[in-house]
């Protein structure tokens, strides 16, 4: 096989043999597994290195596996697949050294970072699959992967969440299997192509299209929590901080909103996506998710809660720049991919670091924190600023570009409201935990009454790293927004390539 | 006068018929296991006068169903056998 | 003229009758006739590739008179996938049986069931499936006892008596298949069939009968307790292979025998039952309290999808979208036979190291036997129809060609059943993975947990990855090569 063949199918192995073979390790073997799961994680690093490079050098990478008749396993690479993968990657090395330090000593490990590697094997399928048969298969395969991982507490509350979790994916992931056998016998095989597929073949009903568009996103919306199909995420919040971290960033949720991003953008094309009025629905839906999330947001005092809703609400920029026409808007929710997932990531692992080192759960426990540990709220803080869009953090160019996009295209008329009115209510959930975070006393005593003896830093490296480095990247990211190979040149070039077809 | 493979033929019916009844409502092993082997004779019967059809074409009856009859009694014993274990041991079991 | 097509049928029988009078030796007896016979079910299976199909006419008999032995695609598939099941289970059974009188009585009953499976698979003339169906009946009713609890008992003499029913009713059949065709070849009877009342009046009660034996709604009445009560790699056996015996004759008369003298309606009426099996197996099955129990509906349910094929592939066209669908029906019954032979054993594994099997007791199971509960889970994903396993793109074909014919009723069925299907396989999953001091030491138990993990491996991994095989196995002329764009 040459290296164009197998390429994508050895970007899958770097993490799902480490995976496997954490199975098979003892629990004690500490060593081994986490030298397995760094080399797994770099060698990864390097191949999809290797991939960058080759995509925007219009190099074709296809692995294809003929399943059933008809039916291909298809993994490729193009400038989409490739801004997802590289995310996945980079935030799976950075969340397995995290967990690492947060796991040290708790029971079940193997099987923690077996179905963590078979999670992010998942994502990176979803990210390389190259017709909708593959995204669905991945997609199911990663509802898997991740059950164990929220049930990984093994508390009656954790079992509970993940039933929930598994009552909506599965679920979902029904519609969506539904919608694409339909689509699939009207249509043919259902490869992915920039500029999309349907567009070009006039015999179809459009009223059966729009059908099939609704049980698509009503499966995909539901990993990527739309609203009414957002339930199982406050819940699933009672998994470790990891994994919490993985799911909101980069795994389930991120997974969800790529799969809209390529039905519209790969399978109907958005420009006969619009001519369908199919936009419109998706728009709205984004519209609401991405107010009501920040409403809800406001009234949870539960800090990982309020995180969860800030997701509900982000996620849906990606959505809502997918359904407004034009190259701009397409840019701003592409972006916004990268963006949310790094700086939702720094979040999720300082809430970790908070509750690990002081019990502290509550947003109304945490006068003070950032006296107690700067490093970690200083992460929190770029997080939220970037959040909420103030430059110079990642999160500022997401939104500058959805709120061109939508002059552009001329929707701006309810684009832009949705756009402040969110703007305005993160920084209402955000900015009052900031002040307590920094302005107000600490509490004599910390709510987990055992302070961790620290040494001289606020918590062990493993913790107090990736939050740093994760917020620096999101700074990064806005800063050097214009660089070549960064995210936002990157969604540029995506447009490019699906505007010109 | 009907002709004799008609009589044996419905005669196998009827037994069938008969024996499904007693089958069907009958609680107690050993009459259940009994009405089986009456289902069973009907069938048979029902064989039998296959073999006869058409047979005045024909210088001997079709030897075919007979030896098909013969293979299921063979079964049929062993059947009713079978059975017939069974419920002595589900009886031990009771007694127990 | 093939004689290899004796050895499948022989070669168990020759094992059973060395482990009845040896019965110090019947475990080498047993495990050396599975072995044995799956070798040569693998030499049957590649003479298959290369012929198509293979013919025996035992003694040198010509059919009519003699008896024929017949392999083509679909029976060397189910022969190969009962074999291997056979032997994984035989495998385990060598570690299960602790009682000497159990384990004495077990080996030659169990080869007896596997040569009646066999021969059943092989036989090309009608009588012939009639006694196997008996010989298997007899032999899976005497195993189904061999707990010898009351529950047991009660449920074999159950089996027993609705299983000879069904017989009857099937010997019925024939009789009237001979009276109207003179003969009871099937390749033979395949020329004569015309769509006549005596033939819809045989395949009625031939069809009925099987219907009985393969457990479809409403007549599955017989199956939960008979299965459940049973020993594990008896409910295995059972579950996987037995009932799908009965559902692979009513394929094969409906299919090659009398498909001239069907109409659409009658394989519909088939999948309406299939259809209200989907859905009331799989509830009772959520509902179950006992893994078994569980394990016993799941089986109700996944013949039910069996029957859903019926219609789907009856009302294609001949040519490749009939092919399309027979392969994916044949890829569903053998991924759900190495599925539930797994779950069976994995749940036997459960029982007897907690001893009990209640489901809301689990707790701590995962820790105490993660191998067994991998190996559930993964045939859980089978029993669901995820991917990577061989029912998921066997339901995606399914649902395809009911798509493509317009029979979208099916699709809600296949949607509501796989969502109860998630819903039972991930309540055992959820009280594993939950709190409890466990089920006991944790002891190498290899011999039984490493049969059920293969199983469930090859459910959800061989038979997803390699499906293709499946398709180009069974409908030879199928074009597979993948779709370019």
């Amino acid at each position: 096989m040459s290296l164009s063949a197998s390429l994508p199918l050895l970007i899958l192995l770097s993490s799902l043999v480490p995976g496997l073979v954490i199975f098979l390790l003892h629990e004690e073997s500490r060593r081994l597994r986490t030298v397995l799961n760094l080399l797994g994680a770099t060698v990864k690093m390097i191949l999809v290195g290797v991939m960058i490079w080759g995509v925007f050098h219009e190099q074709v990478y296809e692995t294809r596996w003929t399943l059933a008749p008809g039916l291909d396993l298809v993994l490729h690479a193009d400038a989409l697949s490739v801004l997802f993968v590289s995310l996945s990657t980079l935030l799976w090395l950075v969340t397995t050294v995290y967990a690492i330090g947060y796991l040290e000593g708790s029971p079940h490990r193997s099987r923690f970072f077996g179905f963590f590697s078979l999670c992010v094997t998942a994502t990176v399928g979803l990210a390389l699959a190259g017709n909708l048969f593959t995204f669905v298969v991945f997609y199911e395969f990663l509802t898997l992967a991740t059950y164990p991982l929220v049930a990984h507490k093994g508390t009656p509350e954790a079992i509970r969440g993940a039933r929930v979790y598994l009552a909506y994916t599965l679920a979902g992931g029904m519609a969506l299997l539904i919608g694409a056998v339909w689509l699939r016998t009207l249509a043919g095989p259902l490869e992915f192509v920039q500029g999309g597929i349907l567009g070009g073949m006039e015999h179809l009903d459009p009223w059966a299209l729009r059908w099939i568009f609704l049980l698509l996103i009503v499966g995909l919306g539901v990993k990527a929590a739309l609203v009414p199909l957002h339930g199982w995420l406050p819940q699933a919040m009672v998994a470790p901080a990891p994994v919490s971290a993985l799911l909101h960033a980069v795994a389930v949720v991120k997974a969800g909103a790529f799969g809209i991003v390529r039905v519209v953008y790969d399978v109907y094309g958005v420009e006969f996506a619009a001519s369908l009025g199919v936009l419109a629905l998706l728009g709205a839906a984004a519209a609401v998710t991405i107010i009501y999330g920040s409403v809800k947001a406001l009234s949870q005092d539960h800090l990982k809660k309020r995180l969860a809703y800030s997701t509900v609400s982000q996620v849906s920029y990606i959505a809502l720049g997918t359904a407004v026409l034009g190259p701009l808007a397409t840019i701003g929710g592409m972006v916004h991919l990268v963006h949310q997932g790094v700086m939702k990531i720094t979040l999720f692992f300082a809430a970790g670091n908070y509750a690990e080192a002081l019990g502290v759960h509550r947003v109304s426990e945490m006068d003070g924190v950032g006296r107690r540990m700067p490093g970690t709220t200083l992460a929190f803080t770029v997080g939220a600023l970037g959040m909420i869009g103030i430059p110079p953090v990642a999160g500022f160019v997401s939104k500058w570009y959805l709120g061109l996009g939508a002059v552009e295209s001329g929707a701006a008329i309810w684009v832009l409201p949705v756009l402040v009115g969110s703007s305005l209510l993160n920084a209402a959930y955000f900015l009052p935990i900031l002040y307590r975070a920094w302005f107000k006393q600490p509490p004599a005593a910390w709510p987990g009454g055992h302070e961790q003896a620290v040494g001289r830093w606020e918590i062990k490296g493993a913790l107090l790293w990736p939050p740093l480095v994760t917020a620096g990247l999101a700074i990064a990211a806005g800063l050097f927004a214009a660089a070549p190979y960064s995210p936002l040149e990157w969604a540029r070039l995506i447009a490019e390539r699906e505007y010109s077809s | 006068m009907l002709p004799a493979e008609i009589i044996f033929g419905l005669t196998g019916v009827g037994l069938f018929t008969l024996g499904l009844r007693a089958t069907l409502l009958h609680g107690s092993l050993l009459a259940r296991i009994l009405a089986i082997n009456v289902c069973g004779a009907g069938v048979f019967l029902m064989f039998v006068s296959i073999a006869y059809q058409g047979a005045a074409a024909m210088p001997v009856p079709d030897p075919v169903p007979h030896a098909l009859v013969l293979t299921g009694i063979v079964v049929a014993v062993s059947a009713t056998a079978l059975a017939l274990a069974l419920g002595r041991r589900l009886r031990e079991s009771a007694d127990e | 003229m093939n004689n290899l097509l004796i050895w499948p049928v022989a070669l168990p029988l020759i094992g059973s009758l060395l482990a009845l009078v040896w019965p110090r030796r019947a475990d080498w007896a047993g495990i050396g006739a599975s072995v044995a016979a799956l070798a040569v079910a693998g030499l049957v299976a590649a003479d298959v590739m290369r012929h198509d199909s293979l013919e025996l006419a035992i003694g040198g008999w010509t059919p009519g008179l003699g008896i024929a032995l017949r392999a083509d695609g679909l029976s060397a598939a189910l022969l190969l996938m009962s074999s291997l099941v056979a032997l994984a289970t035989a495998i385990y059974a060598t570690n299960y049986f602790t009682d000497a009188h159990k384990r004495a009585d077990f080996w030659p009953l169990w080869l007896l069931l596997i040569t009646a499976l066999h021969a059943l698979l092989l036989s090309g003339d009608l009588f012939n499936i009639y006694v196997t169906l008996e010989l298997l009946g007899l032999a899976a009713v005497a195993l189904a006892a061999l707990g010898r609890t009351r529950a047991a008992l009660q449920a074999a003499v159950r089996y027993l008596t609705v299983g000879l029913l069904g017989s009857l009713a099937f010997l019925t059949g024939v009789g009237l298949v001979y009276a109207a065709y003179g003969t009871l070849d099937m390749s033979t009877l395949a020329g004569q069939v015309r769509a006549e009342p005596a033939a819809w009046v045989a395949l009625a009660l031939m069809t009925s009968g099987l219907l009985i034996k393969s457990a479809l709604f409403p007549m599955h009445f017989w199956l939960p307790s008979a299965h459940a009560n049973a020993p594990a790699p008896v409910s295995a056996a059972l579950s996987a292979l037995v009932v799908k015996a009965a559902f692979y004759l009513v394929l094969r008369l409906w299919l090659d025998v009398f498909d001239v003298a069907l109409g659409p309606a009658a394989a519909g009426m088939l999948g309406v039952l299939g259809a209200f099996a989907v859905i009331w197996g799989s509830w009772k099955a959520f509902r179950a309290e006992r893994l078994k129990l569980l394990a016993a509906y799941s089986t109700v349910a996944q013949i039910g999808y069996l029957f859903v094929f019926l219609p789907v592939l009856l009302a294609s066209a001949p040519g490749a979208a009939r092919d399309l669908v027979f392969g994916a029906l044949v890829l569903f019954a053998l991924t759900h036979g190495f599925a539930k032979s797994a779950f069976f054993l994995g749940a036997g594994v459960v029982l007897q190291r907690a001893g009990h099997d209640r489901i809301a007791e689990l707790g701590g199971t995962a820790r105490a036997l993660p191998v067994t509960t991998f190996g559930l889970a993964l045939a859980g994903i089978a029993l669901i129809g995820l991917p990577p396993s061989g029912t998921f793109l066997a339901k995606w074909q399914l649902m395809a060609s009911a798509i493509e014919v317009g029979q979208w009723l099916w699709i809600p069925v296949i949607a509501a059943g796989s969502l109860l299907a998630g819903a039972y396989v991930f309540r055992v999953l959820g009280h594993a993975f939950g709190p409890g001091e466990g089920v006991g030491p944790a002891l190498a138990w290899a011999r039984q947990e490493l049969p059920a993990l293969l199983l469930a491996v090859v459910a959800t991994a061989v038979l997803g990855l390699g499906a293709v095989h499946v398709w180009s196995f069974v409908v030879p002329g199928l074009a597979i090569g993948g779709i370019q764009p």
